[in-house]
């Protein structure tokens, strides 16, 4: 059962701040696919929701040389969005492999993103991307680049009043190359044990000219995997090179051990999982 | 209408339209999918007020009176359900399916559908349920 609250519901981008502004304890409400379960099972007990769901200005995907996604499109919409696909096909796909298909109709992309669930899918292959988050407060608007929005499990950089408006997604360099893959040993449907982005560029001569890697599920937040892309970055890259620095993963993952592995086990398929992804981008 | 209302809720205890079950209550299984604007969801993660406004669709609403669709014909000629209870969210996360995609590829039959468990079928009889009303409309 779900405890009494009030519900109000915003009208315009403006009021919803106004609303934010005035009762900094107040909850989001967007596709409610995560917050209406904390809810239920008494995790949350917010006394006022602010419905934003209606919030027309906050949907839909527009290309201005960087891709840039409303917060509230669904997973569904930005998956079979002919411009994501155009843009970025690992995001596109990558936003294809949350949950199912009625959450990813049902959940937006950011709602996603302020939830800061660190199992989620579209957090790493976001931070790989060098995407940023425009947030809206009544006092302006300011940028956070992805990897800064995340602080701690289901704890973001968004600051009370403020009010994730879209998502920006740089266009890949010239060559580069992007994938999001997900090790899921128990069902389709499942949290990853680990999951891995990665974009990387090799030039004509064989060396990593780029290389961006960020990993899910093994750490409170997105993992950004830097000591794998120094170790490639500048580098020629075979396939003994690669896999010697994706191993170097496993000193930058700090997962726990669940139902989907031990500590010492995530740890291990991080290191093979980045190999994986890296090695998928290889030219 | 109180603000804490599911939409899975209302449909069943205020409405008495108890063809929509609930099963896992997390969102996971598929019992309770409607279509709300013509697309799936979990109506036992929806609040009611997030629905206000908008076209609903249950399993109550898929056949035409007496009549059953294609999809509802095929679960029974191939064997598609056996208890029954994750029928009704199978039936209406198919019929949204084969609304937006006359004949989809095997693979997006399968990617649709794995949102909906069943515990009975081992699944065989409702991948050729779908695939067997697809073909029924070529």
């Amino acid at each position: 059962m779900i405890a009494p609250f009030e519900l109000v519901r915003a009208g315009s981008l403006a009021e919803a701040l106004e609303l934010l502004e005035s009762d900094p304890e107040a909850h989001v409400l967007a596709g409610g696919t995560a917050l209406v379960l904390l809810m239920k099972q008494g995790l949350l007990r917010p006394s006022r929701l602010i419905d934003i769901g209606g919030l027309a200005e906050l949907r839909g995907i527009r290309m201005n040389g960087d891709l840039r996604i409303g917060a509230l499109t669904t997973h569904l919409e930005a998956e079979r969005s002919a411009l994501v696909r155009r843009h970025c096909p690992a995001l596109a796909s990558c936003f294809g492999t949350v949950a199912t298909v009625r959450i990813r109709a049902q959940g937006t992309v950011g709602g996603n993103l302020a939830h800061a669930d660190p199992a989620q899918d579209p957090p790493p292959m976001l931070v790989a991307l060098g995407a940023v988050a425009v947030l809206e407060s009544g006092a302006g608007r300011r940028e956070v680049p992805m990897e800064d929005l995340f602080v701690d499990v289901f704890e973001t950089s968004i600051g009370p009043g403020e009010l994730l408006r879209e998502i920006v997604v740089p266009p890949l360099a010239e060559g580069a190359r992007a994938t999001y893959v997900k090790f899921l040993p128990r069902t389709e449907d499942d949290y990853a044990t680990v999951s891995v982005g990665a974009v990387l560029r090799v030039d004509a001569d064989g060396r990593c000219a780029d290389v961006r890697v960020a990993l899910g599920s093994v750490g409170p937040t997105p993992v950004r995997a830097r000591r794998v892309e120094s170790a490639l970055r500048g580098e020629r890259v075979t396939p003994a090179r690669l896999r010697e620095a994706a191993m170097l993963v496993r000193e930058e993952v700090d997962p726990i051990a669940d139902a989907r592995g031990s500590a010492a086990y995530k740890r291990e398929m991080a290191g093979v999982w980045t190999e994986r992804a890296l090695r998928a981008l290889l030219p | 209408m109180p603000a804490e209302r599911l939409l899975s809720d209302l449909l069943r205890d205020d409405l008495g339209l108890t063809g929509t079950k609930i099963g896992c209550g997390v969102g996971v299984c598929g019992a309770c999918t409607v279509l709300v604007d013509d697309v799936p969801v979990t109506s036992c993660l929806l609040l009611a007020a997030q629905a206000e406004g908008r076209s609903i669709r249950t399993i109550e609403g898929i056949a035409d009176g007496d009549r059953l669709t294609a999809l509802q014909r095929a679960f029974i000629t191939e064997g598609g359900f056996q208890c029954g209870i994750c029928t009704p969210g199978q039936i209406v996360s198919a019929t949204a399916l084969l609304e937006r995609s006359a004949h989809p590829a095997e693979g997006e039959i399968r990617d649709w559908m794995k949102g909906n468990l069943c515990r009975c079928t081992g699944y065989y009889g409702i991948l050729r349920a779908v695939r067997a009303a697809a073909e029924a409309s070529a």
